[in-house]
């Protein structure tokens, strides 16, 4: 793999996934491998986009709709701007990738696939994932690859909102009540068997080097912040086994379909439909 | 000028000293300039406000449910972004209008009560279901559209605060409704299925989104009180000729038409004129028979019980972090 991003885009401008749309129709063409690692990036982002999207409206307070739903706006901006790129090897828009694939075509993991669960869960997965997120976009910004460089650089800023947002409310719910105590600790607990697969190093990062993060490398900076946040709301690290996982393959949880199903349904019933 | 013994609430007048703000309060009123928080004002003054903008804020509330109900639904990603950031500007709307009602002397939490104990009232349209994706479409032009020319004018709102949150709503709205227009001119110009779902939901929100400017004037009883004090501009009439004027215009470029045949500008008085509206439905949904209200007020209830524990948690925690700034 070459140093050079095939849309040459440099961090700071040109982001959005609608410029990145416009580079690969003037040709752009990442490789398959690159693009199945942007995959990769894209469905977490996306589906956990489409669950917390969920609360808007549901929320328990209305600052929290707006809080949560900026965070799912921001998740489904990075979604967008990766798959747009990703779909360049195979002539397919952020669109064909989001509504057209099958479920085992999806490259999400296990935890943003999980379902809400009370607020606390909610907190819970965003928690782990928001600190996984931070530590992966905050090196992939040196990424050989610009274009995955840039859009981590873009939304590296955001990912540090989201890790704050979380934080803050793991202090307040592990330190809040007893009630949301116990709730915080089942909510951790409950996706903690889905930690593990964020961390595996697989055959298509070891032929990326340079241009993807090594996921095992994350691990010890994403257990000492955890740990140091966790004992600050005075939870505990879950003690829990790992789940078997899709290890990022084409096996999902059981919950990806529902999801799916969900969010494709309008689109497929319209088939070659413009929105 | 003419209006001052009119405006006088006889309720307030009593001591010199209400003598002194009614005189102050009559001459902001008949200068049209502006009445703040802390100047005195009558009584229902103070109460129509408080129950206007207060409804104003449930509706923001309540509105954001038939659209949050296409979020995890819209065909492509960018109008899934579009709609949740239009989603959250109405959460935000519901905010700044709470703020400016706190204003006046209620609380945030029991007005919040009063929608969910049903005390008070939202807009009636927001009981109708969005059971397409071209209702999107339907409910920003429509819906946001009649909001934009209801609101328009109250951004000179004699009160203070209410007439600024005003003017960051109305600005917000304006958006709401380009984009609510791109969907279905998007769907009217698509496969015969989309303009035809477009049509449907055009044809579904029209009546309601007229009714959203109140009863006929002559049924209208509080609307001259407040045109005296300087909140409301224009009658509910002379508004919703307005709207359907506009938007007979916008409905030519999508290529469909609004199920109405009687509209028509008429030359002598200068008005647009429409079909009769189905008043019986009107009042029908507003004592809560529509076909959502009894979902709209579950989903708002269930939410804030839900929610409870969080919220206690966070003033416990609250509680905690000061007590423990106060011992170092
Ligand atoms: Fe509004
Ligand atoms: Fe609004
Ligand atoms: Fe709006």
């Amino acid at each position: 793999m070459s140093g050079e991003s095939a849309t040459r885009i440099t961090p700071g401008n040109a982001l959005r996934p609608e410029d990145i749309a416009e580079q690969v129709a003037a040709g752009t063409k990442v490789s398959e491998d690159v693009a199945e690692y942007a995959l990769r990036l894209g469905d977490d982002a996306l589906i956990l986009a489409q669950r917390l999207s969920w609360w808007i409206s549901r929320a328990p307070e209305i600052e929290e709709d707006i809080a949560l739903g900026n965070v799912a706006l921001d998740l489904l901006g990075h979604a967008r701007s990766f798959l747009t790129y990703a779909g360049s090897a195979w002539g397919k828009s952020e669109d064909d990738l989001a509504y057209w694939r099958q479920e085992s075509e999806f490259r999400s993991c296990f935890l943003v696939e999980q379902p809400n669960g009370d607020f606390g869960k909610t907190i819970a997965r965003q928690l782990v994932f928001s600190i996984y997120q931070h530590e992966l976009y905050s090196r992939l910004v040196d990424s050989a690859d610009e274009t995955l460089a840039a859009i981590a650089a873009k939304s590296l800023k955001e990912v540090d909102y989201h890790r704050d947002h979380a934080i803050q409310w793991t202090l307040r719910l592990g330190d809040g009540t007893e009630e949301s105590h116990r709730r915080m600790q089942e909510g951790l607990n409950s996706v903690w068997p889905y930690v593990h697969e964020l961390f595996v190093d697989d055959e298509l990062i070891e032929r990326l080097p340079g241009v993807a993060v090594r996921p095992s490398e994350l691990r010890a900076p994403f257990d000492a912040l955890l740990a140091q946040v966790l004992g600050e709301a005075t939870l505990e690290v879950p003690d829990v086994q790992p789940a078997m996982t899709g290890n990022r393959g084409t096996r999902h949880s059981e919950h990806l379909g529902y999801l799916l199903a969900e969010m494709q349904v309008v689109a497929r019933e319209h088939p070659g439909a413009t929105w | 000028m003419a209006t001052q013994t009119d405006v006088r609430d006889l309720h307030a007048v009593g001591s010199e000293e209400d003598q002194a703000g009614q005189a102050y309060f009559d001459k902001i009123i008949a200068d049209d300039s502006r009445i703040e928080p802390a100047d005195w004002m009558p009584e229902g003054y103070r109460k129509t406000l408080t129950r206007q903008i207060s409804q104003h804020a449930h509706s923001e509330i309540i509105g954001m449910q038939p659209e949050a109900n296409f979020i995890t639904r819209a065909p492509s990603l960018k109008r899934k972004a579009i709609l949740m950031a239009k989603v959250q500007d109405e959460a935000g709307h519901g905010l700044y209008l709470y703020s400016a009602a706190e204003t006046l002397g209620t609380p945030r939490e029991e007005l919040f009560d009063q929608l969910l104990t049903g005390k008070a009232k939202y807009s009636s349209i927001f009981n109708y279901p969005a059971l397409t994706w071209a209702d999107m479409g339907a409910i920003g032009w429509l819906v946001d559209g009649a909001a934009i020319v209801n609101q328009v004018p109250l951004c000179r709102a004699s009160y203070g605060p209410y007439g600024r949150a005003m003017v960051r709503v109305c600005k917000e709205e304006s958006f709401h409704q380009r984009q609510g227009f791109e969907i279905l001119l998007e769907l009217a110009n698509g496969t015969e299925a989309q303009k035809q779902m477009a049509q449907d939901a055009i044809n579904r929100f029209y009546a309601p989104a007229l009714m959203m400017f109140g009863p006929n004037d002559d049924e209208s009883p509080n609307s001259q009180q407040s045109m005296r004090w300087n909140i409301k501009r224009f009658s509910n009439d002379e508004l919703r000729q307005r709207f359907v004027g506009m938007i007979q215009e916008q409905v030519k470029v999508l290529g469909l038409t609004l199920p109405d045949d009687q509209i028509r500008f008429n030359e002598e008085t200068g008005k647009w004129e429409y079909g009769e509206l189905d008043w019986n439905e009107f009042y029908e949904v507003l004592k809560g028979r529509g076909p959502c209200n009894a979902q709209r007020m579950e989903r708002r209830r269930e939410a804030h019980e839900n929610g409870a524990w969080v919220r206690e948690a966070a003033s416990a925690y609250a509680a905690k972090q000061s007590q423990k700034a106060q011992v170092a």
